[in-house]
């Protein structure tokens, strides 16, 4: 996989959401991404950005304009220093939540996009991937 | 802050989404259109969607939340207009929106509230019997 671009943007507060999706959406346009896909994206976006903000109080996305093949895609790395998923597994399952949600953020997310990695270590922080190809 | 405007149109309220909503605001429409079916004593919501490119699960929650706090309040919630998009995301990520009325436009949104509206009053289980 290549990297054509790649840019940074820090998402401390929650008004932080709305220029990080419509830079989103600038550079899933630009790569020729269909609308549903796009909406799709941008919405596993607004998942993440939301768990960084409410239980890490914000942290860094970097987002990248990647290419594999034929395909492009675009990869987003969500990170923060919170205080960690002590149980991957569980976070993942539909409707389990330890705050007040429904439970389907990072379940939900996984299912929007074309892939989604998740590594956390307790009291250190989580690092979540995404990509979403541009026919994914 | 950005603030979701509320109209009163005889017993409806009508709501037009024009701005990115994001959890702050979303919230904020919840308490704000809570206390004006309240207030005004509304027997209907009507929510325009239609200029809101992302729904995801906390703004979602916030629209049936809406929904059933007005059916307690005595009033029924149309949704009209959400983008295909969107819905197609809506059900991906799994959430329902269960009991909340949608329909396609804002014409058509009026049509089942004005509909839902009158069944209420000649129900006479309600008491109302005129």
């Amino acid at each position: 996989m290549v990297t054509l671009n790649k840019e940074n943007m820090s998402v401390t507060r929650e008004v932080d959401v709305i220029p990080f999706r419509n830079r989103l959406k600038e550079m899933a346009t630009k790569i020729g991404m269909g609308l549903v896909n796009q909406t799709k994206l941008i919405t596993a976006a607004s998942e993440l950005s939301r768990n960084m903000l409410r239980y890490a109080n914000g942290g860094i996305v970097v987002l990248e304009v990647v290419s594999k093949g034929r395909e492009n895609g675009i990869r987003l790395t969500f990170r923060d220093e919170g205080p960690g998923i002590a149980d991957i597994g569980q976070a993942m399952k539909d409707g389990f939540s330890t705050g007040k949600s429904l439970g389907l953020g990072l379940p939900g997310t996984r299912r929007l996009v074309s892939d989604f990695q998740i590594e956390s270590k307790v009291g250190k922080g989580t690092v979540v991937t995404i990509i979403k190809w541009k026919n994914g | 802050m950005d603030k979701i405007p509320i109209l009163r149109m005889g017993d409806l309220l009508l709501v037009t989404i024009q701005v990115d909503l994001y959890d702050r605001i979303a919230e904020a429409l919840e308490a704000d259109l809570v206390q004006a079916i309240d207030k005004s004593g509304a027997q209907g919501v009507l929510i325009d969607i239609s200029a809101v490119n992302i729904i995801d699960s906390f703004m979602g929650r916030i629209i049936g939340n809406i929904a059933m706090m007005s059916k307690v309040l005595d009033a029924e919630t149309v949704v009209v207009g959400m983008q295909p998009a969107v819905a197609i995301t809506l059900v991906e990520l799994g959430l329902q929106l269960s009991g909340v009325l949608t329909a396609l436009n804002v014409e058509k949104g009026m049509t089942l509230l004005r509909s839902k509206i009158a069944v209420k009053d000649n129900d006479p289980e309600d008491g109302n019997t005129e």
